[in-house]
C-alpha cells in the first residue's frame, strides 16, 4: 500500500469504526433517518470544507469562512424580505460579491505578500463587520421559493429524508473532486502547494491559480451561506462564528496536510461525516455533555497529524518540512 | 510605553541600521509603525475634543488614554509571547484558549477559599501561582508538539485553540462562576499610585522579556532558530529547548492575561474568555513588523502594533459612529497598515512615478 494512501484510508477506518460504535448504540444509525440527517446537518459546512481543502492544498489558509456564511446569511434575508428581491436574483448577487472577496483576498495574498493568515483574518472582521453593519438582528424570511425548496425533497421507505442541502453537498463534492484530479487548474493548486518556486519555474501561473483558490473557496463559502439560510429560514450576524477552525480540522483529519501539496476531497467529505456522526451520537446519547465534542475534536486532530508525522518521519534530525507553515514575505 | 518604542530605536541604532535616509527608503518598521499609531491617535483627537485629557478622579487617573493602556494590557502580555513564539517561526493559536482554561482553574479555586477550604494551595497567592503553573504546561504541551513531534506550529496549537475552550467548560462544569475574592480581582481592576494594574503587569512582562533576550544570548539564538533551525541545531543551539521555552513563555503570558481578564470582571466564562485574544496578539506582532516566517523580531514594536489596534477601537467608542461599524474600520485601518508596510505595495503606487534604474 503506497503511503500517500495511508492517510485517507486512516480517516475512512475512523469514520466506520465511529459510525460502527453509534450503530451498536442506538439502532436508528442504520436508517436512512439519520444517514439523511447527517448529509442535511452538515451539508453547509462540508460545502465549506471542500473549498478550504483547495485552499490549504494550495500551502494557503482562509480564516474568513464562518464570517462570510453569516454576511451571506444576512445579506439574504435583508434583501428577500426587508426588499422584496428575488430570491435566485439575490443568490446570484451574494455569490458575485463572495467570489469577488475572494479574489481579492487572493490578490492580496499574492501580488503584496502579506502571509494568507493575516489577509483572511482581517476578511474575518470586514466580512463580520459587514454582516453587524446590515443588520444586528435575527432576520426570518418569508418567502414562498424557501418553502418549495424545503418541499423539494425524496423521502425513503422508512421516512429517511434526502433533502436540497444534502443535494448540493454531494454535488459540490462530485464538482470538487473532478476540479482536484481531472483539470489543469487542481493539478496547478497541487503543484503550487508542493513547492512554489518550482512551480513557478515549470510554469505553472502562480498569480491566477492563487487568485482561483481564494476565489473558489468564497464562492462555495457563500454557497454554504445560502444553503445555511435555506434551511434556518432566516439570517443572522453572530451565527458561525468560529466555524473556519472546525472546517480547518475537518480538512486535517482528511488527510490534507497544512503544508500543502497533499491531501484529499473525498477525505474531507469523510472527516465531516465523522465529526458530524460524533455531534450526532452525542446529541442522541444526552449523558455526555456538550463540550466533549470539542475535546473529541482535539483528541482526533492529534491523532491524525501524529499519524501523519509518523507516515513522513524519513527526514534526518529535525524532519525539517520543506516550506514553513505559513508562506511568509 | 515610550519607553518601549525607544528601547527598540537604540537597539535598531546599536546595530547601525537607523539612518535618516533609510527611514523613507522602505525597510525602516519603526517609522510606519509609529506614524500608524501617531496617525490613529490625532484622528481620534481631531474626533474628540479632550481625548488627551487625563484628570485624577478619586485617586485613579481617567481618560481615554489611560482607557488605550488598560485595554491593551492583556493584548500586549500575550503580544510579549507571541512575539518570541512568532520569532522561532512559530505560531500559537491556542493563547486565548490557554487564558479561558487559566481564567477557569483561578476562579473555581478562589470559589473553594471563599467557600471556607483551608488547604493552602486555595490561598489566593498559591491560586496565582498554580494558575500561572497550568498556564506553562499549556505552553509545555504545545512545545513538546512542536519541537519534539515536530508538528507544525498552527497545527499544534489548534488542538488546543479547540479542545481548550472544552477542557475550560468543562473545569466550570460549563458555567460561568462568579467570586468576590478581592486580592485575585486586584490584579485586573487594582489601581496603584493612579494607574491601573494590569498595565503595571504589561510593562513589567515587556521589559522583563526585552531584558532576559536583549540583554543574554537567547534574543540572538530565538531569532537564529526561526531563520533556520537546522542549521542553528548543527551550530550547537539547543534548538528544541529554544522553541519549548518560547511556548511555555507564551502560555505563562496567557494565564497572567487570563487572570486581568477574570480579576475584571469577577468572572470566568469559559466561552467567551479570550475569545479570538490570539488573533488580535498575532495581528498586533505582524502590525509590529515581526514577519511570521520567523528571524528578526520587535518586542517593543508588536506592543506598539497592540496600542495602535486599542487606540482605534477607543476612538471607534468615543466616535458617534455606531458600534457595529467597529469591525469593519478595524478590518480597513488593519489592512491599511499592513499595505502600508508592504514592500512590495510601496513599489505598486510608487511605481509609475519612480525613474528607471
Amino acid at each position: 500500500m503506497r503511503s500517500r494512501f495511508l492517510p485517507l484510508l486512516m480517516t475512512l477506518l475512523v469514520f466506520i469504526l465511529m459510525y460502527a460504535f453509534a450503530y451498536s448504540r442506538f439502532d436508528s444509525f442504520g436508517s436512512m433517518r439519520i444517514i439523511g440527517n447527517l448529509l442535511r446537518d452538515n451539508a453547509f459546512w462540508g460545502i465549506a470544507a471542500v473549498g478550504m481543502t483547495f485552499v490549504i492544498i494550495s500551502g494557503g489558509i482562509d480564516l474568513s469562512v464562518g464570517s462570510v456564511i453569516a454576511f451571506t446569511g444576512v445579506f439574504c434575508a435583508l434583501m428577500i424580505d426587508r426588499n422584496g428581491w428575488d430570491p435566485l436574483a439575490t443568490f446570484v448577487v451574494i455569490l458575485t460579491i463572495g467570489t469577488i472577496f475572494g479574489a481579492t483576498m487572493g490578490f492580496f495574498i499574492h501580488r503584496f505578500k502579506i502571509p494568507a493568515f493575516i489577509v483572511t483574518l482581517s476578511g474575518l472582521f470586514l466580512a463580520r463587520g459587514m454582516a453587524y453593519v446590515l443588520s444586528t438582528d435575527s432576520i426570518r424570511i418569508d418567502h414562498p421559493f424557501y418553502e418549495q425548496i424545503s418541499d423539494l425533497v425524496y423521502i425513503f421507505p422508512d421516512r429517511g429524508r434526502f433533502t436540497f442541502a444534502a443535494g448540493a453537498f454531494l454535488v459540490v463534492l462530485v464538482i470538487g473532486i473532478f476540479l482536484a484530479h481531472f483539470t489543469r487548474f487542481g493539478r496547478n493548486v497541487y503543484a503550487l502547494g508542493g513547492n512554489p518556486d518550482a512551480a513557478l519555474l515549470l510554469g505553472v501561473p502562480v498569480g491566477r491559480t492563487t487568485i482561483t483558490v481564494y476565489a473558489l473557496n468564497s464562492f462555495l463559502t457563500t454557497l454554504a451561506g445560502i444553503i445555511l439560510s435555506l434551511a434556518k429560514h432566516s439570517g443572522d450576524s453572530t451565527i458561525a462564528v468560529g466555524l473556519e477552525l472546525d472546517v480547518i480540522a475537518a480538512v486535517v483529519i482528511g488527510g490534507t496536510l497544512l503544508t500543502g501539496g497533499v491531501g484529499y476531497v473525498i477525505g474531507t467529505f469523510i472527516a465531516v461525516m465523522t465529526l458530524g456522526t460524533i455531534q450526532t451520537y452525542l446529541t442522541l446519547d444526552g449523558s455526555l455533555t456538550p463540550w466533549w465534542i470539542k475535546i473529541v475534536i482535539g483528541v482526533l486532530l492529534f491523532a491524525f497529524v501524529g499519524l501523519q508525522k509518523l507516515l513522513s518521519s524519513r527526514q534526518g534530525v529535525f524532519g525539517l518540512k520543506r516550506r514553513p507553515a505559513i508562506a511568509g514575505p | 510605553m515610550n519607553s518601549a518604542g525607544k528601547e527598540v530605536s537604540s537597539d535598531q541604532n546599536r546595530r547601525g541600521n537607523l539612518k535618516i535616509g533609510k527611514l523613507f527608503s522602505g525597510d525602516s518598521r519603526l517609522l510606519w509603525t509609529v506614524l500608524a499609531l501617531v496617525i490613529i491617535l490625532l484622528v481620534d483627537r481631531l474626533i474628540s475634543a479632550n481625548f488627551f485629557d487625563v484628570r485624577l478622579v478619586n485617586d485613579r487617573l481617567v481618560g481615554s488614554l489611560i482607557n488605550i493602556l488598560d485595554n491593551s494590557a492583556p493584548y500586549a502580555l500575550l503580544a510579549v509571547g507571541m512575539t518570541l513564539v512568532i520569532a522561532t517561526k512559530g505560531i500559537d493559536l491556542s493563547v486565548g484558549a490557554v487564558m479561558a482554561i487559566c481564567a477557569a482553574v483561578a476562579v473555581v479555586m478562589i470559589r473553594n477559599y471563599e467557600a471556607g477550604a483551608t488547604e493552602f494551595y486555595y490561598q489566593p497567592g498559591f491560586v496565582m501561582l498554580i494558575t500561572i503553573i497550568i498556564g506553562a504546561i499549556c505552553g509545555l504541551w504545545n512545545g513538546i508538539l512542536v519541537a519534539f513531534l515536530d508538528l507544525q506550529p498552527i497545527i499544534a496549537t489548534l488542538i488546543l485553540m479547540v479542545a481548550g475552550r472544552g477542557v475550560a467548560q468543562m473545569i466550570t462544569g460549563g458555567q460561568s462562576p462568579t467570586f468576590t475574592n478581592e486580592t485575585l480581582a486586584f490584579i485586573g481592576r487594582g489601581v496603584v499610585f493612579g494607574v491601573p494594574f494590569p498595565i503595571y503587569l504589561a510593562l513589567a512582562a515587556l521589559i522583563l522579556v526585552m531584558l532576559l533576550v536583549r540583554r543574554t544570548a537567547l534574543g540572538l539564538l530565538i531569532e537564529s532558530v526561526g531563520v533556520n533551525d537546522r542549521a542553528s541545531y548543527y551550530a550547537g543551539i539547543q534548538a528544541r529547548m529554544i522553541k519549548l521555552f518560547v511556548y511555555m513563555l507564551s502560555g505563562v503570558c496567557a494565564a497572567i492575561a487570563g487572570m486581568i481578564v477574570a480579576g475584571e470582571v469577577k468572572s470566568a466564562d469559559p466561552h467567551t474568555a479570550g475569545l479570538f485574544t490570539e488573533l488580535d496578539a498575532i495581528l498586533a506582532v505582524v502590525i509590529g513588523g515581526t514577519a511570521l516566517s520567523g528571524g528578526r523580531f520587535y518586542l517593543g514594536l508588536s506592543v506598539m502594533g497592540v496600542l495602535i489596534i486599542q487606540s482605534l477601537l477607543v476612538g471607534l467608542y468615543v466616535s458617534s459612529l455606531h458600534p457595529t461599524t467597529n469591525l469593519v474600520v478595524k478590518a480597513i485601518v488593519v489592512l491599511a497598515v499592513l499595505l502600508l508596510q508592504s514592500p512590495e505595495f510601496r513599489r505598486f503606487i510608487t511605481g509609475p512615478f519612480r525613474r528607471t534604474a
